[in-house]
């Protein structure tokens, strides 16, 4: 079972709240996904449309709420929404996300450290989302992030985990746990990040958007699932035959 | 801190390998410990071959056709310690020397002179004859002419490591000699060295302190080797996850004819120790090996290129041996008596490349770059 | 008197504390909180935390996000 900060997980599938048709849909396809970790955002309350809670409409004792800081352009924003989403939440734990460059999206690893230190002196459980980037990652730990949220490409792109390199270091290396998160849009893509060993997958934008969310959120969990048997089972090695069957290291030299 | 399972699950852990664990752990991309149980495994040892092969595919990958060179120097033939196996124990009846700082810095000059710059400084653990304030001194006259500094004297302090650190020492060699605590106990009888637990916390202080580098290792003879394959590989993993930013290598030195009348508890022939090595390269890619003059000139030379990554080489196990050719107070005799050059001939006829450096001393943080 | 609530002013009376001006909107109080003047006011305070005239208050809750 997964464990974070000393709280275990069955589903190694994270789901996120945004982008759905509609609160009932978004209600069923995270029912059926089997999450049990979904990421929320913060926002001003519509005083046009107050009854628009997404809390009224998931129970929380089913799903582990993680507040996100989405929109924070540095550590000092991203810190008053954390502040706010522990007031409103009743939960110190926190994805945060520090993206200054509106067009991309992409994580500020400097302002993404900064912040994950302040903020884990505070008492947050920080989950940072970050760039594929293994030192990076390694520092994030060392100053007490929950576990690492790499990039498998930017968001909302769809495009896999371009990043599977640094991802496999950052596996390989890390002492928490590893949740690819951002590019994850179609279930073969959240299967690969699981067959390398990350921990869990966070996948949001390809269920909500998908012609029937619920099945999609289906198939992800299955591609989570499979994912991970391959990667406990133990997977050959890929790549060219660089090993011959028949070697030619010669070992006459040993007595 | 790092907890090491029984001794004796390690060896259960490895006698249950079959021979298709062992074909996995050929063709995965890491092996992980339950792989490298397997290849430590008398199931691996049929497959000898492919794991030289597996284990020259990684190293050629990952340290190029290199073989990075070094040599000891022997500061100090006393020692607090009784150990049955150690020439230098402190009950047997020898000749004891210590050099001074001059006659130290003379043997490392000769050293230069021959064309070293990796020294290995090693010393009996006898802290008031050789201490936190001698290695310093000793680093600080050294450090512009050497690549690398490095020792092997008794465990010391998170806060002594971080001065010798600051002072010019690189790395530090800190073997746990056997990680079986029953042997243990009956090979060190007496002294701070018999504190297995103290012993075993040490390269961690290492790593904590800054050190670029950190040994761990085994002395070959005392107790199950493939066990302590085992033990190596869950020290090594451990200390990575943990120290991220320090270099760790591995020595496994076979016990040699030293002083005293002990024999070894479990013999290692070649083709083991060759296992070891191979097994261990399949499971860490990227940690140092190190194959000492304890081995002969045959088996070190065929070893080139299947795995080890450095070499010592002109050793001389005797405090001021290198200006004093001729003294008899070595630890141990070695077994490749080759000079430098030629061991450097060996290495470039088979196609690599002797590397004496990879990072000075000098850069070091807490000395001004002039 | 007057006062900000969400980047819109608005009129309420005076002597009014959050805990009214949340039900006057008819916003549930379990499901947001309040920042007034910068700072986050706890939920067990929303009912003896009177607005000064001039207040600028930030409602804030939980939406949908990944």
């Amino acid at each position: 079972m997964l464990e974070i900060a000393g709280k275990t997980f069955r589903s190694r599938l994270f789901g996120g709240t945004g982008k759905f048709a509609s609160a009932k849909v978004m209600k069923e396809a995270l029912m059926a996904s089997g999450s049990e970790m979904i990421t929320v955002a913060l926002r001003r309350v519509d005083l046009n449309d107050p009854e628009d809670d997404i809390m009224a409409n998931l129970d929380r004792d089913h799903f582990w709420f993680l507040p996100n800081t989405s929109g924070a352009r540095d550590a000092e924003e991203a810190i008053r929404l954390a502040n706010l989403a522990r007031a409103v939440g009743n939960t110190n734990w926190l994805k945060l996300e520090v993206t200054p460059d509106p067009r991309t999206l992409l994580p500020d690893p400097i302002e993404t450290l900064r912040a994950t230190e302040l903020l884990v002196k505070d008492g947050f459980v920080v989950l940072p989302y970050m760039n594929a980037d293994p030192i990076l990652a390694l520092k994030l730990q060392d100053v007490g992030a929950a576990a690492v949220m790499p990039l498998g490409s930017p968001i909302g792109t769809n495009q896999g985990v371009l990043t599977k390199f640094q991802v496999k270091i950052i596996i390989d290396q890390a002492r928490v746990p590893v949740v690819v998160d951002a590019g994850l849009g179609a279930p073969s893509h959240a299967a690969a990040a699981m067959e390398m060993g990350a921990d869990a997958v966070l996948v949001n934008t390809a269920i909500a958007v998908a012609g029937d969310p619920v099945r999609m959120a289906r198939a992800f969990a299955a591609a989570v699932d499979a994912g991970r048997a391959a990667f406990e089972s133990g997977l050959g090695r890929q790549g060219p035959e660089a090993s011959a069957s028949s070697p030619e290291t010669g070992l006459d030299f040993l007595r | 801190m790092f907890i090491l399972p029984p001794f004796k699950s390690l060896q259960k852990q490895i006698a249950a390998s079959t021979k298709a664990d062992v074909k996995q752990a050929l063709v995965a991309s890491h092996a992980g410990i339950d792989g490298l149980a397997a290849l430590l495994s008398p199931r691996a040892e049929e497959m000898l071959p492919q794991l030289a092969a597996r284990s020259a595919e990684i190293t050629a990958a990952r340290f190029g056709r290199t073989i990075q060179l070094y040599a000891p120097v022997y500061v100090s033939s006393f020692c607090t310690n009784k150990c049955a196996y150690c020439g230098f124990s402190a009950e047997n009846k020898i000749e004891r020397r210590v050099l001074s700082l001059d006659e130290a810095e003379a043997e490392m000059d000769i050293l230069h002179r021959r064309g070293f710059n990796h020294i290995l400084l090693v010393a009996g653990e006898a802290p008031a004859k050789v201490g936190v304030d001698y290695l310093a001194e000793l680093a600080r006259r050294t450090r512009d002419r050497f690549a690398a500094i490095t020792i092997e004297v008794q465990p010391l302090s998170t806060a002594d490591y971080a001065t010798l650190f600051k002072a010019g020492i690189t790395g530090v060699a800190v073997y746990q000699e056997t990680y079986d605590p029953i042997i243990y106990k009956q090979v060190h009888l007496s002294g701070k060295k018999a504190d297995y637990d103290y012993r075993l916390k040490s390269p961690a202080r290492v790593a904590e302190a800054g050190m670029r580098e950190v040994g761990i290792g085994t002395l070959m003879g005392l107790a199950n080797w493939r066990a302590e394959g085992l033990a190596l590989g869950l020290h090594l993993a451990w200390l990575r996850k943990h120290f991220w930013r320090t270099n760790f290598t591995v020595s496994f030195p076979r016990m040699r004819p030293a002083e005293g009348d002990f024999h070894p508890l479990e013999e290692t022939s070649e083709k083991q120790l060759s296992q070891l090595l191979f097994a261990l390269r399949i499971f860490d890619h990227d940690v140092g090996l190190v194959l000492s003059t304890r081995e002969e000139e045959r088996y070190r030379n065929g070893m080139i290129g299947l795995g080890p990554t450095r070499y010592s080489a002109g050793s001389c196990t005797a405090p001021g041996g290198y200006t004093e050719p001729d003294s008899a107070l070595e630890q141990f005799s070695v077994g490749d008596h080759r000079s430098l050059p030629e061991v450097c001939d060996a290495i470039r006829s088979k196609g690599h490349d002797p590397v004496h450096k990879d990072w000075d001393a000098v850069f070091q943080a807490g000395q001004p770059i002039i | 008197m007057n006062i900000t609530v969400n980047g819109e002013p608005k009129e309420t009376s005076p002597n009014n504390s959050i805990l009214n001006l949340l039900n006057e909107l008819e916003i549930n109080a379990q499901t947001v909180v309040v920042e007034c003047d910068n700072t986050i006011i706890k939920q067990e305070e929303y009912a003896t935390t009177i607005l000064q005239d001039g207040a600028v208050l930030e409602l804030i809750r939980f939406v949908g996000g990944g």
